[in-house]
């Protein structure tokens, strides 16, 4: 294996000395490829890794094969390529770096077709479903030490590399460094390992999947996320959780990842078309579902709760999470809220705020969210009102404002920190009982199905 | 007897402990699930109801605000927990409330108790300049963390209240931390402070450090054991009266 020979091509390859049992420990191993085109293009490899493959319990139609080598192993194929572009030289004939075949090009020549008939599946490099094979070879680990005297800009020491010594940064020191340096410093040809490389880990995982759809919210006791203060949980569940919870079982992942466009309070409920949402499934074992099976998971997650419902559940693509946080066809936002005021009123002195159109108030930072966000004053639109008169210290709003308008601080003042507000408007003191947000969002990513499954309730008369 | 014609402190603040008490026994539990409107208003008619009971014992006295106080707890009641500082710098009744916010966040404010919210007592102005140096409307935070906030400490002044009868108060912050913002409606308006001093009327908001934000209420007592002080306090007043005309006679 100390010799090398080349073909036409310019092809590196290997000339084995005729054994061929890969556990023989008297094989003389590679000095280039460490042994990992003599014992690891096999079948009998191949098909222990297709076993574990298959034991991870991934549903999947092809797969992207990933393979991790040492980095000294980079070292070596560049000192082959210099004493083959030597050897060429001589000949007259010159050799660039893309005339030779990049070791992990030629293990993937013939380890693809081998998984394909193992696993029945194509090998496609867009794949979601990766297939990774670590190799290590710990005997040569100290190969690559001596870049770094040489170019020592190209391995500085990150927080989370346990070693400066990556693949990434040894092929930019090979880039960078010349011909004369690197022969001084490295036998051409590389002296010959004792052993093969090892198989440090064989993994599979499955690239996120997305799931999208609207939530209403029927109870005035439910945050959005879990409500946890000093490990414990302040209120029981969340919105979240009651919807991702059976995704997470159905699609068997490891997490999920929850984002919607914009949220609500604890006590306050969202009708209207609902809230869009979508949520990651992170490395789900289960991808392939028919749209009869999402209609059912859609009712099974509707059956499970009151506190919530969800409509037009549906798998999209990453993109489309984008376009639920901005782009959006329309998006309007109505309020209903039961007021209750310390005076007694009568229905005409609510009226007046029925003409009231386009109403700027400045409302400071409020006191209950000041802790951490910065004081600031913001102005706001509050573009029209509707009233409905209920008795004495009652009535009904309605309101169109501005997105980012504090309601409930509209409504009672905040400290007199939210000018003009209700009570000032009115010369009261009024305060917020309850609070309905009403959703009504389009999103051309995301089509709107029928309503027939749920329950849409309006507060509005 | 005390307070002939007029209602004393006293009966004042037990009649608004009654129906604080009231108020919490109606209040509505959590989850309010669908509902018409009507059922809403028949259940706050109910809670009113009661307090119409309690309003019986004081039949002359104009009872308006209390007799519309919400079933449901106020904005106070439901954000804040009151403390309480008395006879602040040793200034006899110079009572001070703290509201604590659930998030920590402390808005300063006058007890009732506070010779500033007594009847015939007017306010000529307020000032934020507490010395040559130092002006609490120069106050300015920037950012989600507060930075270049004036940082008080328990005996720290706020503002000075200067009324038409010549009396002067200095209000203290009571809890250490960083002053967010004092309250400029009232210097515009003075009569505010009289009118809402629980809302409208505060003095400052301060945001104490994190670490401190369950010892600062160490040294501050509660609403019962400030009606307690006040109650003594009312005692005391009574028997040096009523020991004074015993010598008259």
């Amino acid at each position: 294996m100390d010799s090398l020979s080349q073909n036409g091509e310019g092809k590196l390859s290997v000339t084995e000395d005729g054994s061929s049992s890969s556990k023989n420990s008297n094989l003389n191993v590679c000095n280039v490829c460490l042994g990992i085109l003599q014992d690891f293009c096999e079948k009998e490899f191949i098909k222990k890794v297709c076993q574990k493959v298959e034991a991870s319990g991934f549903e999947f139609t092809n797969l992207v094969l990933s393979v991790s080598f040492p980095p000294q192993l980079s070292v070596r194929e560049h000192a082959a390529w210099l004493l083959v572009k030597q050897e060429m030289g001589k000949q007259s004939l010159s050799l660039g770096r893309n005339d030779i075949v990049q070791l992990k090009e030629a293990y993937k020549w013939i380890t693809h077709p081998l998984f394909s008939e193992e696993l029945g599946v194509p090998i496609d490099g867009k794949s979601l479903f990766e297939v990774s094979v670590v190799f290590a070879h710990p005997e040569t680990v100290e190969d690559c030490h001596f870049l770094r005297a040489i170019c020592p800009e190209c391995f500085k020491p990150a927080k989370n590399k346990q070693s400066v010594f990556t693949r990434m940064a040894v092929m930019k020191a090979l880039n960078k460094i010349k011909e004369e340096d690197f022969r001084k410093q490295f036998p051409c040809p590389p002296d010959s390992p004792k052993a093969v490389c090892t198989v440090l880990e064989i993994e599979c995982a499955h690239g996120a999947v997305f799931v999208a759809g609207r939530y209403n919210k029927y109870s005035r006791n439910l945050p959005q996320t879990p409500w946890i203060i000093d490990g414990e949980r302040k209120l029981e569940s969340s919105v979240e959780e009651l919807i991702s919870d059976h995704l997470l079982k159905v699609f068997k992942a490891e997490s999920f990842n929850f984002s919607s466009s914009g949220r609500e309070d604890v006590d306050v409920r969202t009708l209207g078309n609902g809230r869009p949402f979508a949520i990651e499934l992170v490395n789900p074992h289960r991808v392939h579902f028919t749209s009869q099976e999402i209609k059912e998971l859609q009712q099974k997650i509707n059956n499970s709760s009151n506190k919530i419902q969800v409509r037009d559940l549906q798998l999209v693509t990453r993109e489309a999470i984008g376009h639920m946080k901005e782009g959006e066809e329309e998006k309007t936002k109505t309020y209903s809220a039961l007021i209750w005021t310390n005076k007694a009123i009568q229905r005409k002195d609510i009226e007046f705020l029925d003409d009231i159109k386009d109403l700027k108030i400045d409302q400071k930072t409020p006191l209950r969210v000041l802790h951490r966000r910065p004081l600031a004053v913001r102005t706001r639109i509050i573009h029209s009102m509707e009233t409905r008169y209920v008795d004495e210290h009652h009535f009904r709003l309605s309101l169109k404002t501005q997105a980012g308008t504090y309601i409930k601080e509209f409504v009672h003042g905040d400290f007199g920190r939210t000018k003009p507000n209700i009570g000032s408007l009115m010369e009261v003191t009024a305060d917020i009982l309850e609070l309905d947000v009403e959703v009504n969002h389009f999103i051309v990513e995301m089509p709107v199905y029928t309503l027939s499954s749920t329950k849409i309730m309006l507060l509005k008369h | 007897m005390v307070g002939v014609g007029r209602r004393s402190l006293r009966e004042t603040e037990e009649l608004r402990a009654c129906a604080h008490r009231v108020s919490r026994a109606t209040s509505r539990k959590d989850d309010l699930l669908l509902g018409p409107p009507e059922e809403v208003s028949r259940s706050r008619r109910a809670g009113f109801a009661a307090l119409d009971v309690a309003m019986t014992t004081e039949p002359e006295d104009p009872v308006a605000p209390l007799a519309a106080e919400p079933a449901v707890p106020s904005l106070v009641d439901r954000y804040f927990t009151r403390w309480y500082k008395a006879d602040v710098k040793g200034k006899p009744s110079e009572d001070h409330c703290i509201l604590q916010h659930s998030n920590r966040i402390c808005v300063i404010t006058l007890a009732g108790s506070h010779p500033v919210l007594q009847s015939g007592k007017t306010i000529k102005s307020i000032s934020y300049q507490i010395s040559t140096n130092c002006s609490r409307l120069q106050n300015k935070v920037s950012g989600k963390f507060k930075r270049g906030a004036q940082f008080l400490t328990e005996l720290a002044p706020l503002c000075k209240i200067y009324c038409s009868d010549g009396e002067e108060y200095t209000i203290s912050s009571c809890v250490r931390g960083r002053l967010m913002e004092v309250n400029e409606n009232i210097l515009h308006k003075p009569s505010i402070l009289q009118e809402k001093p629980s809302t409208e009327g505060y003095i400052a908001v301060v945001l104490p450090k994190f670490e401190e934000s369950r010892s600062i209420t160490e040294g501050l007592l509660t609403q019962k054991e400030y009606e307690e002080v006040v109650l003594k306090r009312l005692k005391a007043t009574t028997a040096t009266s009523q020991g004074a005309r015993t010598e008259v006679e």
